[in-house]
């Protein structure tokens, strides 16, 4: 199934990217993200299918610096809230306080 | 599983049909996700493509990844943003917050150019010699369950992976208090 799941991570991950270009809402373009993160944690599950079992160790560390991410990412983004009441990324464009 | 040794060309149909199926509905809930205007339901829609994606790990002999993905990304990391978007009130979108015309041919542009990349590195001939067996995965899950396989390399060969990464968790942890607590708070520190 390794082309198939290759074809699939490769459409997931397009997408993100898509999302993260087109919107302007920061929470949705950090889902955007996480998106292509999934995509390419898909890529390595099937490839591990065929070369074996790290793939799968890589999948879990990229899951773990994703969970960081979100955290952090996260307050990032309630910081801002709380700096310019708006989390639209037009109306963020300084990067002074 | 019931693919066991067999060629590729003769996996079941039952298998193909599903992965299919998952990668499908993992496609449109993507895509509804993108274009969705309120944060909620796009939220919503992306737990959906990792509930699908979680499905396809485990159709590829991932089980064990595939309940963690389950567990950490539909369950705690969407959890976590639908409740940023809950404690910020955004449930309704603000305004428009898609770009104009402009940036959708940039975006598209680019997203033709990186989908015709990764097609191009699919045509690449794999090596032989570094391919395993077919149905090899399969193989190992069924004779030491889903967990070990995964188990011994990550506290073997990638024991300083896992360390440096509870390290970097407990960074991130403090990271997103400092970055949480309010401004005055922080000044009196």
């Amino acid at each position: 199934m390794l082309p198939e799941a290759l074809f699939f991570s490769a459409v997931l991950f397009v997408i993100g990217v898509f999302g993260v270009l087109i919107r302007r809402n920061a929470i949705i373009v950090f889902m955007c993200v996480e998106l292509m993160l999934n995509a390419v944690n898909l890529t390595f599950i099937a490839f591990a299918q065929v070369y074996g079992v790290a793939g799968q160790v890589f999948v879990f560390f990229v899951m773990t610096v994703a969970a960081a991410e979100a955290a952090v990412g996260l307050a990032i983004i309630i910081a801002l809230f709380r700096h310019r009441q708006t989390v639209n990324l037009q109306n963020i464009n300084l990067l002074k306080g | 599983m019931q693919t066991l040794g067999m060629p590729h060309g003769t996996l079941s149909l039952f298998y193909i049909f599903h992965f299919y199926l998952f990668g499908l509905i993992g496609v449109i809930s993507a895509l509804l996700f993108v274009t969705r205007k309120s944060p909620v339901a796009a939220a919503l829609w992306l737990v959906s493509t990792m509930f699908c994606l979680a499905a396809m790990y485990i159709l590829l002999d991932a089980q064990f990844i595939g309940a963690v993905q389950v567990l950490v990304y539909a369950g705690a990391i969407m959890v976590v943003f639908l409740f940023v978007i809950m404690l910020l009130n955004l449930g309704q979108g603000e305004g428009i917050d898609v770009r104009g015309v402009g940036w959708k041919i940039v975006a598209g542009a680019i997203g033709l150019g990186i989908l015709a990349q990764v097609f191009a590195l699919t045509r690449a001939k794999t090596p032989v010699n570094l391919t395993l067996p077919q149905g090899y995965a399969a193989e190992q899950v069924a004779q030491h369950g889903a967990v070990a396989p995964i188990a011994a390399p990550l506290f073997n060969e990638y024991l300083l992976a896992f360390e440096v990464t509870s390290i970097l968790l407990l960074a991130a942890i403090v990271g997103a208090v400092l970055l949480g607590k309010q401004k005055e708070a922080r000044d009196v520190a």
